[in-house]
């Protein structure tokens, strides 16, 4: 049998819904799986663990071939939130958590998460921006650092 | 599918040590199983979570993975990595004599 994995850093680099929830699981799984895991958000990524935001993070209805939907209709004022609405019921019927909730999880299971500090200087955000789980603002030469022997998900 | 001796008993389990005939499994098995996965002596907390998931599998067919057995049993997922380090569900379907859990969340 090959050697199992230990250890994951997983980046989550986009602020859409399909942009965030693949990490999330991603990490929670592997936590399950009894894998040490660290969660590094980086550039709209950061809308997860963004206190005031985190909640509302939508689907991209513009640009995104995969929902089937014309790109001038995905434009339209409300598709996005009604999109949007529509996913999260349907994960809610598979109990699947919200984004809050589903980070909260995570920072219980034992998880890091960090937020990459190149994309808090650029947003001019602060650590008080952010939910408490969000253990530091570090540098991409700390998450080097911080992921050294295991592998790297980049999401 | 190999095979390994619990309580006296041969007993069929998978690649990654799940009970392939799960009616195979008694509670006198738990002290050995947990042995297994590095728990010398189970706490009551521990063996709280094995017979939580042991009768989940009898009611519902499958085990129930981390957010599942938090909810259910009412016991707070920092508690149950604390008490099961190499993940909850897993270890603790091992120890119940249970397949593994599936499921993506």
């Amino acid at each position: 049998m090959t050697a199992p994995i230990q250890k994951v850093s997983i980046i989550i680099s986009k602020g859409s819904l399909e942009g965030i929830y693949p990490g999330l699981i991603m990490a929670n799984g592997a936590r399950a799986e009894g894998i040490e895991v660290n969660l590094f958000f980086t550039f709209f990524g950061l809308d997860a663990i963004h206190a005031k935001r985190q909640e509302h993070v939508k689907v991209a209805t513009v640009g995104n071939p995969g929902l089937h939907l014309a790109t001038w209709a995905g434009g339209l004022p409300g598709v996005s939130s009604l999109m949007t609405h529509y996913l999260e019921r349907k994960m809610g019927d598979l109990d699947i958590p919200s984004i809050p909730e589903f980070v909260e999880m995570i920072a219980d299971t034992g998880a890091g998460i960090y937020a990459c500090k190149a994309s808090v200087d650029l947003f001019a955000l602060e650590k008080n921006d952010f939910i408490p789980q969000v253990q530091d603002i570090i540098t991409v030469g700390e998450f080097y650092a911080m992921a050294a022997g295991g592998h790297i998900i980049f999401t | 599918m190999p095979t390994i001796t619990v309580a006296g008993v041969a007993v069929e389990v998978t690649e990654d040590g799940f009970f392939a005939e799960p009616a195979q499994w008694t509670e006198y098995m738990i002290p050995e199983l947990a042995a297994r996965e590095g728990i010398a002596d189970p706490s009551e907390e521990q063996l709280r979570v094995v017979k939580f998931m042991r009768a989940e599998y009898a009611r519902t067919g499958s085990g129930p993975n981390v957010r599942a057995l938090s909810k259910t049993a009412g016991i707070s997922i920092k508690d149950l990595y604390r008490v099961f380090p190499g993940g909850p569900a897993k270890v603790a379907a091992r120890i119940a004599g249970i397949p593994k859990p599936r499921g993506c969340i």
